[in-house]
């Protein structure tokens, strides 16, 4: 009896085990792919019609127009006329595998106690697992930095890419960059806190800016001095000072970008990006003149004020770019993890509203790699690269097209399949054998 | 000085009632006083429209006894002669908690409390007609004398806590009559607002809809209550009866409130008085259209502080319009003949009242009509018109005399009498000093320049046209000036003290100076003090910017005409059978399709080339929380009685925004608190259109029901029944169960109209459908079995996220669906949810809709929509038709709109592109043959709008430079509201 419910549970689990597990992880690649016929999307702006790709080795070893090029097409030839191929899309500002279920505390891990937080990282957090990441494969979305939320200096990100067993096989670029939330001159009463909602001028702003410039200074007189005790704050703060971890701060104002220009010049910080970046048009060129690209927050967004145009936020990506600043999407904001999926429709919609669908198609993938500093080798189709790109049956950026039937990352054929696909195929088949019975 | 003044007035009052016969007397002898107190040669405003010159008028034992151009004057008289004065009769406020208590407030607990404090009264604490103003009322002279300053003889005040709040009573200010005299009604008004009362925490209402609700079911049970059908004894229905022929007052802070207490008064044949917000001239029509007199507090937006341009980018066009333009509020009522009266509710009377009415003068309120909304229509209104706001025989000599014409700047008001009793302001008597004179003092002489009001006078003193310091007073007529040294170094003093002569040409008096020595000095005037230059300001033309439906950005200052419209060569997306029609022209008359084909003739409709664009009926959104002022009413766990039709927003500009997204029909479902929530609101988009225009006739009436985490607090604490997918069962049966046999009782001698029992009869007699908000599948099964087991059918799952698990139960049952695309992850219950889900159940045959429930989302459902062609390989036509029929469909208004039919409204969208394309994106959107939206009319309308904000701040700087008060801008959050995130639930 005991040994028939174990049994029982065995097939229970075997079968609950085939619907409700992650999907494996694709090995290393081992032969060649070569990729014939499809309109390549390069991601720098440019397309090769009837092209030929050559994926060797996890790398990409030949983009070229099919008609062009008499060489041997070496390993699995994929036919792939009439489709699509795309570079990888990258979420950049992302929480992805740090949250399964929003509503459930014990499944969220974004945001630590703290005001100053260099030190955490996101990256040992990272849920290689979630039910959520695999879910964005589907859609071509193959990237995305992982970032803490919290106060002023929430932590320091990762990138990874979405089919790994476990957080350090599926890091890209480990520890790529601090992230602030720069104080805001306007503030809303915490309404939770019976305060008055409204916004406010924050008389906090500038003793906000000062502590956080405080922290910058002592991080580093303390790493030019003896370091005779261990401080994990101004110990992460190295590589920010070096050059290796990239400033990412969060916000919106255009008072408060100018002073985090000035923020900028005086602790000589080099690369500094800004997320976010809702009144940013007002001072594009001061951030065109200063090297500072912006991660403009998802497009399907309202407008903030009622007098603003109803297609603004459709449209800022572009309308920073027209002024000569480097752009790319994040899709931050409410149910950002399982809408991260949208990003490409993001993009789309950003073409709707005027700009060209190649310039549209980089603000997901060179750009976002530009920015992240992975663009030697993710973000675009080209020879020498990673071999991270998918092939769908339509244009990737509209909902009608964006049908993947095959993705690869570092050459490795993944998986398109999610707990979601399965519960359809599950219930589709219940249905049909119901019909058929 | 005041303190003073009212000391003398003590002494001064020669008119005291004294009608307290039978009261027996223990501080001195029993006196009478019935002597006549006459004035004469007055100028004397009978009322708004009468004047008598060089009048006369008596008056004894506080009330009028003659009025004329000559009178008899009595032998025992006084007789004081007004020559050169002017006489009012004094003002009534009719909004006012004078001489009460603040309430106290219930002390905070930590969960919410679900029944009454109160027993004895009714089943809600915030019905309290059983207040009485007259328990708690105790003068308050401090207060009575602000009144006086302003002009007031007379106010209705009350307690101003609650829903239904009691009884007013109507109170003349005088300090030295005993209440016996002062108080004229002690049960004048009734009052009601929408606001719950702060000496109770009971949760319900927590909504404005709750509240509605929660007054008409008051009114139902104080009706069957006097029937004597109630075995119980309550208060408060008993003092509700007994408070149903007094005027009724409704205090509202909002101009859509101020509508939806009229909407409830009709219902009930009740007018209200209606305390407004001052901005009625955004939609006089409607103002005008509810009959109700107004109560408008005498107070105007100030200007805001703009000079920080990052901070004036956060201010709303309508809050700056307002400014521009609510000044001339008063301007527009009296034009459209809306009856108002003024209260100095929310501001202060002291400082405020003049300057602010002085100002509504300037922007073209008559000056009669100014002087009816402070006298004679707060009579009438409060039914004491041959007593107050008057000079007539009979009436209460309530009245005020000026030194002219009390609607102008420089006027001084000398004295406010009520009820025969004096008030001394400003004494009658003052000489005039301003002027510019010579001061000879030790020797020396200064240039002394006097300025200002009578009670305020000013003074500036120089020599060898340099100023020294100087401090002057003037009261009764005694001078005192003190001139420190020109010598800054020194802190020497001249002490200056005359008795001023009522001829001011010379002044003679005592000098003190700083060594003591006494001497005297002389002031000989120059020049007459030079008269103000107002007439400049006067003719200050204000350029008042047109006020637009709705009054924010992207109303429209004239409304859009509907007009026949023939499309040309479009590609039509019928949402019918005939599918997908290329180069099809389609004409729309009278606000209906009338023609679907080729080459059809335009017979003088407007032609619109649509080659190259797509043609669609307009979106239809099943499940909207957009153009709502409040969503969940979760005070009970069932609030079928509250209606999302009390509480439409026309002014929401997401109806703006969804418009330029193509959607024209929504349904405004409650929310997802409880169980059984309230009855929908199903509205065409017609932008610029009241609430009331907005809703679609025609479509049958629908309820939210919710299951899940929400109504069971998962998400937060609460300790409402239920608790679990257990108790949500039990509330249905329950409900439904208690419907049933509320219905057989329709017949009992003792039965009782209940407003929640009435709805949800409704559900289970199929006259009300049902839009149920679900997520898993056991509880999307468990409804379907209650309804059932009642006897009917669920209409609608929405959300309904696993309705692909239940498809074949759901077939059987016969429901819709409508669903999200592809949320899910959010919360627990949404853990299974695909978005392969609209396929699979499209596939299983029945009728699906996508909906958003959300303002941003609803933006773009035709993109959402597109979804199911990628999720589950659904055909473009299918995907279509879930944003058009086929929500239309569960609308049971297909045979209105949802798709291109002729005979059907002509609510269409013309697209640049495939309309399921990421690319595509309305140009224009119609509903019922008016455009609505208009993509080449929104770019334009873009330019004004930033040329009027432009506008606007340049005014606000010039009127900051010239000395105005003004503001620090604040902007208001606007909350955003779903029924599926945690935080808006509540």
């Amino acid at each position: 009896m005991k040994l028939l419910k174990t049994y029982i549970l065995i097939a229970i689990l075997m079968i609950s085990g085939q619907s409700f597990a992650q999907q494996t992880p694709a090995g290393k690649q081992t032969e060649a792919i070569t990729i014939v016929g499809a309109t390549a999307h390069l991601g720098n702006g440019e397309i090769i019609e009837n092209s030929l790709i050559i994926i060797e080795n996890g790398k990409i070893i030949e983009v070229t127009s099919k008609d062009l090029t008499k060489r041997q097409y070496p390993g699995k030839i994929i036919n792939a006329e009439g489709k699509h191929v795309y570079p990888g899309f990258i979420a950049p500002n992302s929480t992805l595998g740090l949250v399964e279920i929003s509503a459930v505390k014990a499944t969220v891990d974004q945001d630590e106690i703290g005001e100053m937080l260099p030190n955490i990282r996101s990256l040992i957090a990272y849920n290689a697992e979630s039910k959520i990441v695999e879910s964005m494969r589907p859609n071509g979305v193959l990237l995305g930095q992982i970032v803490p939320r919290g106060e002023k200096i929430s932590g320091t990100s990762s990138i990874v890419q979405f089919d790994a067993w476990n957080w350090e096989d599926a890091v890209v670029k480990e520890d790529d960059g601090l992230h602030i939330n720069w104080p805001e001159n306007y503030k809303r009463g915490r309404w939770w806190r019976g305060e008055d909602p409204d916004l406010k001028p924050n008389k906090e702003y500038m003793e906000d800016v000062q502590e956080l410039s405080d922290f910058f200074s002592s991080a580093r007189a303390y790493l030019e001095g003896k370091r005779d005790y261990k401080n994990l704050q101004f110990l992460a703060m190295e590589p920010v000072f070096n050059g290796d971890k990239k400033v990412f701060v969060h916000v919106d104002g255009e008072k408060e970008i100018l002073d985090l220009i000035q923020f900028k010049k005086e602790h000589k910080l080099e690369n500094l990006i800004i997320v976010g970046g809702y009144y940013a048009l007002g001072v594009a060129e001061d951030l065109k003149n200063n090297d500072i690209p912006v991660l403009v927050n998802r497009p399907h967004s309202i407008p903030e004020e009622a007098y603003e145009d109803y297609d603004y936020p459709y449209k800022l990506a572009k309308l920073l770019q027209d002024k000569g600043v480097l752009v790319a999407l994040e899709s931050s904001g409410q149910m950002e993890r399982m809408n991260t999926r949208n990003l490409p429709f993001y993009a789309g919609t950003v073409a709707a509203f005027g700009m060209d669908k190649e310039d549209a198609l980089k603000l997901i993938t060179s750009n976002t790699a530009k920015i992240l500093g992975i663009d030697d080798n993710y973000g675009s189709l080209e020879k020498g690269k990673s071999a991270t790109l998918f092939i769908s049956e339509g244009d990737a950026l509209d909902m009608r097209g964006n049908i993947l039937t095959h993705a690869f990352i570092d050459g490795r054929k993944i998986s398109l399949e999610t707990h979601q696909t399965e519960l359809w195929k599950r219930y589709s088949r219940k249905y049909k054998e119901q019909e058929s019975e | 000085m005041k303190l003073k003044l009212l000391i003398l007035g003590v002494f001064l009052c020669s008119c005291v009632l004294h009608s307290q016969e039978y009261f027996p007397k223990n501080d001195g002898v029993k006196t009478r006083n019935t002597n006549y107190t006459v004035f004469k040669n007055a100028r004397i405003h009978t009322d708004p429209q009468n004047v008598i010159e060089n009048g006369m008028f008596a008056i004894t034992e506080g009330k009028i006894t003659a009025v004329g151009k000559s009178i008899d004057i009595p032998e025992n008289s006084i007789v004081i002669d007004l020559k050169g004065k002017e006489v009012y009769p004094s003002f009534i406020d009719l909004f006012s908690d004078f001489g009460i208590p603040e309430p106290k407030k219930a002390e905070a607990g930590n969960t919410p409390q679900y029944d009454a404090a109160r027993e004895g009264f009714y089943w809600n604490d915030h019905i309290r007609p059983d207040t009485e103003a007259i328990s708690h009322f105790k003068f308050d002279s401090k207060e009575a004398e602000k009144y006086h300053q302003a002009g007031f003889g007379v106010v209705n005040t009350h307690v101003p806590d609650g829903i239904i709040r009691g009884a007013g009573m109507l109170v003349a200010l005088t300090p030295e009559v005993s209440e016996g005299d002062r108080i004229l009604e002690g049960r004048s008004s009734q009052y009601l607002s929408l606001d719950k009362s702060v000496q109770s925490r009971q949760s319900y209402p927590t909504s404005t809809m709750g509240a509605m609700a929660l007054i008409r079911q008051a009114y139902l049970d104080a009706k069957w209550y006097a029937e004597g059908h109630a075995k119980n004894k309550d208060l408060a229905l008993e003092a509700l009866n007994r408070n149903k022929n007094l005027v009724q007052i409704f205090a509202t802070d909002n101009l859509l409130d101020e509508f939806r207490a009229d909407k409830v008064g009709d219902e009930f044949g009740i007018q209200y008085v209606i305390l407004g917000s001052g901005k009625e001239y955004q939609r006089l029509d409607k103002a005008k259209a509810s009959n109700a007199t107004f109560i408008v507090p005498l107070k105007f937006p100030k200007a805001f502080d703009v000079e920080d341009p990052y901070l004036a980018n956060q201010l709303s066009l309508e809050e700056m319009r307002e400014w521009n333009q609510a000044p001339a509020n008063l301007k527009m009522l009296s034009e459209k003949e809306v009856p108002f009266t003024l209260t100095t509710h929310s501001i202060d009377a002291e400082k405020d009242f003049k300057t602010n009415l002085l100002k509504a003068i300037e922007y073209g309120l008559p000056k009669a009509e100014a002087l009816a909304a402070l006298t004679t229509v707060p009579a009438k209104t409060i039914d004491q018109e041959n007593k107050l706001g008057v000079i007539k025989e009979g009436a209460w000599a309530n009245f005020l005399i000026t030194s002219g014409d009390y609607f102008e700047k420089e006027t001084t008001l000398y004295e406010n009498w009520v009820q025969g009793e004096k008030k001394i302001l400003s004494s009658i008597d003052a000489t005039d000093i301003t002027g510019n004179y010579n001061l000879k003092v030790n020797g020396k002489t200064y240039e002394l320049k006097i300025s200002g009001d009578p009670v305020k006078l000013k003074s500036e003193v120089k020599t060898n046209n340099s100023k020294i310091g100087s401090k002057l007073s003037f009261e009764n007529n005694w001078m005192n000036l003190l001139l420190s040294s020109p010598d800054t170094t020194k802190s020497d003093f001249i002490r200056l003290v005359a008795n001023v002569p009522s001829e001011t040409k010379q002044i003679s008096g005592k000098a003190i100076l700083q060594n003591g020595n006494e001497t005297t000095f002389q002031v000989i005037k120059a020049s007459e003090a030079e008269k103000k230059d107002d007439m400049k300001k006067d003719k200050e033309i204000h350029n008042l910017l047109p006020v637009t439906y709705p009054n924010i950005a992207y109303g429209f200052s004239s409304k859009p005409q509907q007009q026949n419209v023939l499309f040309k060569n479009a590609t039509v997306w019928t949402s019918e059978e005939d599918g997908v029609l290329e180069n099809t022209d389609v004409l729309v008359k009278n606000g209906e399709i009338v023609k679907i084909g080729a080459g059809i003739n335009a017979g003088g409709a407007k032609v619109i080339d649509a080659t190259g664009k797509h043609l669609t009926a307009g979106i239809v959104d099943e499940h909207s929380h957009i153009a709502a002022s409040a969503i969940n009413e979760a005070g009970h766990n069932s609030s079928a009685e509250v209606q999302m039709e009390d509480v439409v927003d026309p002014t929401d500009i997401d109806i703006y925004r969804n418009l330029a997204g193509g959607v024209t029909t929504i349904q405004l479902l409650h929310g997802s608190a409880n169980p059984i929530g309230g009855q929908s609101a199903i509205l065409k988009l017609k932008w610029g259109e009241s609430a009331e225009d907005m809703i679609f006739e025609q479509a049958p009436p629908f309820i939210k029901f919710a299951l899940g985490e929400n109504v069971k607090q998962s998400n937060w604490s609460g300790g409402r029944f239920p608790q679990t997918r257990m108790g949500v069962e039990q509330v249905f049966t329950d409900y439904f169960s208690r419907a049933k046999a509320y219905e057989s009782s329709r017949d009992d001698s003792d039965f009782r109209k209940d407003l929640e029992m009435e709805t949800i009869l409704e559900i289970l007699n199929g006259e009300r459908f049902v839009s149920s908000h679900s997520y898993i599948q056991s509880e999307i099964n468990m409804l379907m079995k209650v309804a059932e087991n009642f006897g009917f059918n669920i209409n609608t799952f929405t959300h309904i996220l696993e309705g692909y698990k239940v498809a074949d139960k759901m077939k059987e049952h016969g429901v819709g669906a409508s669903t999200f695309s592809d949320w899910w992850a959010y919360k627990y219950e949404v853990n299974d949810a695909i978005p392969y889900n609209a396929s699979i159940m499209t596939e299983a045959g029945l009728t699906v809709a996508i909906n958003s429930d959300d303002g941003e989302m609803s933006r773009r459902l035709n993109q959402e929509a597109a979804k199911s062609v990628k999720y589950g390989g659904m055909s473009e036509e299918e995907a279509w038709k879930m944003v058009t029929i086929n929500p239309a469909k569960l609308l049971h208004i297909d045979n209105l709109v949802g798709s291109i039919k002729t005979g059907k409204q002509a609510d269409l969208v013309l697209w640049n592109d495939h309309p399921l394309s990421i690319y595509a994106k309305p140009e224009k959107t119609m509903v019922e043959g008016v455009f609505y939206f208009d993509i080449e009319r929104d770019s334009e309308m873009r330019k004004e709008i930033r040329k009027e904000r432009n506008e606007l701040i340049g005014m606000m700087l010039k009127a900051k430079n010239n000395g105005v008060e003004t503001q620090p801008i604040k902007k208001e959050e606007k909350q955003r509201v779903h029924c599926d995130l945690l935080e808006e639930v509540k």
